[in-house]
């Protein structure tokens, strides 16, 4: 049968084309336009090449400065609140009930975080921390430990790594604990019969076990903690001074604080691009380990 | 190394108050002999795997006592006893490679590096793993798994029993009787006692001397194969082994005669103290009942189809309600789809409530 050639199938496409371009081609092409130009205002713009960029890169400028600040202090944030999640939340799904009435209490107790919108985590932790009408803050400086986080910068950080380890580690755990779950339980009479110890057990089959929904679990906390923003914003506001300022309240303060578009442009691509690349290296490493546990013929 | 006696052994997973009739393990006692080949063969739900797990020690049971030669290992954990156990699927530690798996249970408990080597370098040998020790255990086949699983079990040089739980449910049908004959193999070298859980006869009858046939959370009936063909206990055991399995015929038993539909079944023993009350029915093999042309003194049926098996042809009658499979001899044809049934007298046994009974000579 022959094919008729027919052109109108585009027609079709066309919506899509449209929706992809007004949704993500123009703004990121006007944030493009923007990190190569400066304005003064009144709509005016000067052309600037790459010159925002090398700023950025360049430590000795005041742009570069700031954003190499702001994205150690993420990456050492994102490493912190990482090491402390990740066996939290194993020991929590370890501990967890397998089954009875009790398995859904858990799950409903650790997910009540979990639904709890991001500003609202940000006010609670804001208030319940304050030394004068703070539940927390004010026993804390009640049995002796000076504890503001408005004007010491150690304190301001574990409010923040606290709130964020509060917020999150639930997900964590439950991650965990549905690769716990999918274990079949001759696993464990196995290693029963070959005489195996609790920790033996958990490093010969759960940890194994659980690698991937750990992989996923470490990459979903990764990118959260590299682009948040809202609970520190609002217990902190990245302060004291800017010391608790992560890259994305940097971004926010140039571009509507200072009005720097092309600078706050140029900041984002390049915030982006660093998302994007620990995406796909995440990606890679999964679909890799995936790959290899797949089970090979001839080999009886 | 040693013999398994099993004492008034009972299990329910409602607890031990819950009524008997609902035990998924009742009362048992029995001995398994040091070095035995055992099946144990039943349908799904019989409660084999219970029995099995028992005497693991996954599962504590809810009464009666495990002796292993003698000595009371009921309250011992599974670590403590010394048993191997293979289950339906295989289970190997993912990131080990297979020579890790196989020292396993050896490092668990202890045992020095040298000695561990020799005996992995030992089990490795004898079921065939040699040049995969070094290898990640993930990327082997099935069978390669369950015989890693098994080498675990094996590894232990004071293991008492392996037992096995359906073993070769996930291996390919061509490897099944090479797996199943490296385990006679290797049950003869190493004079283990092994129990293979199955439900599968054919599996039983050529991997066991002993076939425990358990029907209902209960053993109904222990032997050789042979034995189990020859004079089945219990009208399960008759219709479960055996392909096609017993006839199985309500009748009427007086002294040596059995009457069914009025017509009179020479017996070759004399059953005069039946139970009274009880129901009687008489069991006999398809292989000993002929169909031949219906002639006066036989009993006779309606052939429904006859199922050419090749090697032998079996006629599937019906006498009234009651079907039956009996032999066709060769040639035999039937123009108006009725035959003649020929009972060899010394196969027809009689059972009362479903057991087995004696007769006198």
């Amino acid at each position: 049968m022959d094919k008729t050639v027919n052109q109108k199938a585009w027609f079709l496409v066309l919506p899509v084309f449209l929706v992809v371009a007004f949704s993500a081609v123009l703004p990121l092409m006007t944030v493009v336009n923007y990190s190569m130009q400066d304005t003064f205002g009144n709509n005016q713009f000067f052309w600037n090449g790459v010159g925002w960029f090398k700023e950025l890169l360049d430590p000795s400028t005041d742009l570069g400065g700031r954003f190499l600040a702001s994205l150690g202090r993420n990456l050492f944030f994102s490493l912190v609140i990482l090491a402390i999640e990740v066996p939290l939340g194993i020991v929590i799904a370890l501990s967890m009930p397998r089954q009875g009435w009790t398995v859904a209490a858990c799950l409903v107790i650790l997910a009540l975080p979990l639904l709890i919108p991001w500003n609202v985590v940000g006010t609670i932790w804001q208030i319940f921390g304050r030394p004068d009408i703070g539940l927390l803050g004010y026993v804390l400086n009640a049995i002796g430990i000076d504890y503001n986080y408005v004007s010491n910068e150690i304190d301001a950080w574990v409010t923040v790594i606290v709130m964020d380890v509060w917020h999150w580690t639930s997900l964590v755990a439950l991650l965990c604990y549905a690769g716990l779950k999918s274990i079949p339980e001759a696993y464990y009479q196995a290693a029963q019969i070959d005489g195996a110890s609790r920790w033996a057990v958990f490093k010969a089959i759960q940890l194994p076990k659980m690698n991937r929904v750990l992989l996923i679990a470490v990459l979903l906390r990764f990118m959260d903690s590299f682009m948040i923003y809202t609970e520190p914003f609002v217990v902190t506001g990245g302060g004291p001074g800017n010391s608790t300022t992560f890259v994305s309240i940097e971004l926010v303060k140039i571009a509507l604080g200072q009005f720097d578009l092309g600078k706050a442009a140029a900041l984002s691509l390049v915030y982006n691009l660093i998302i994007l690349i620990v995406c796909w290296i995440f990606y890679t490493v999964m679909t890799n380990a995936g790959a290899e546990r797949k089970p090979q013929e001839g080999a009886a | 190394m040693a013999r398994i006696d099993l004492v008034d052994l009972a299990h329910s997973y409602g607890g031990n108050d819950a009524p008997q009739d609902s035990f998924a393990l009742k009362p048992v006692t029995m001995t398994w002999r040091q070095g035995g080949a055992y099946a144990l063969l039943g349908p799904s739900g019989c409660g084999k795997t219970t029995l099995l797990n028992v005497i693991s020690g996954i599962i504590t049971p809810s009464r009666g006592k495990i002796l292993f030669d003698g000595q009371d290992i009921t309250p011992l954990s599974t670590q403590k006893r010394n048993i191997a156990q293979v289950f339906q699927f295989p289970v190997i530690y993912d990131t080990m490679t297979v020579g890790q798996n196989l020292a396993f249970p050896l490092k668990n408990r202890g045992v020095p590096k040298a000695e561990i080597d020799k005996r992995v370098a030992e089990i490795g040998r004898l079921l065939d793993l040699e040049p995969y020790l070094n290898r990640k255990a993930t990327r082997l086949t099935a069978d390669a798994k369950q015989k890693i699983s098994l080498g675990r079990g094996l590894v232990r040089s004071d293991v008492a029993a392996v037992l096995f739980d359906e073993p070769l449910t996930v291996i390919d049908p061509e490897l099944k009787w090479q797996l199943r004959s490296k385990l006679k193999a290797l049950h003869r070298e190493l004079d283990l006692t092994m129990i293979y859980v199955t439900h599968d006869q054919t599996e039983a009858l050529t991997f066991a001397d002993t076939v425990v046939v358990m029907h209902d959370g209960r053993v109904v009936q222990s032997g050789t194969p042979a034995e189990l063909f020859d004079k089945p206990a219990h009208t399960f055991v008759g219709y479960f082994i055996g392909s096609p399995g017993m006839n199985i015929l309500p009748a009427e038993v007086r002294g040596r005669e059995a009457r069914i539909d009025g017509h009179v079944i020479a017996l070759n023993r004399s059953y005069d103290n039946l139970p009274a009350g009880a129901k009687i029915e008489i069991g006999v093999r398809p292989e000993f009942v002929d169909a031949v042309t219906p002639a006066p003194g036989l009993l006779t049926s309606k052939i429904e189809r006859v199922d050419d098996l090749g090697r032998i042809r079996f006629a599937r009658v019906r006498v009234g309600e009651a079907k039956l499979a009996a032999r066709a001899p060769a040639g035999f044809t039937s123009s108006d789809g009725m035959a003649g049934l020929k009972f060899d007298p010394s196969h027809v046994h009689v059972y009362a409530d479903s057991l087995l009974v004696e007769g006198a000579v």
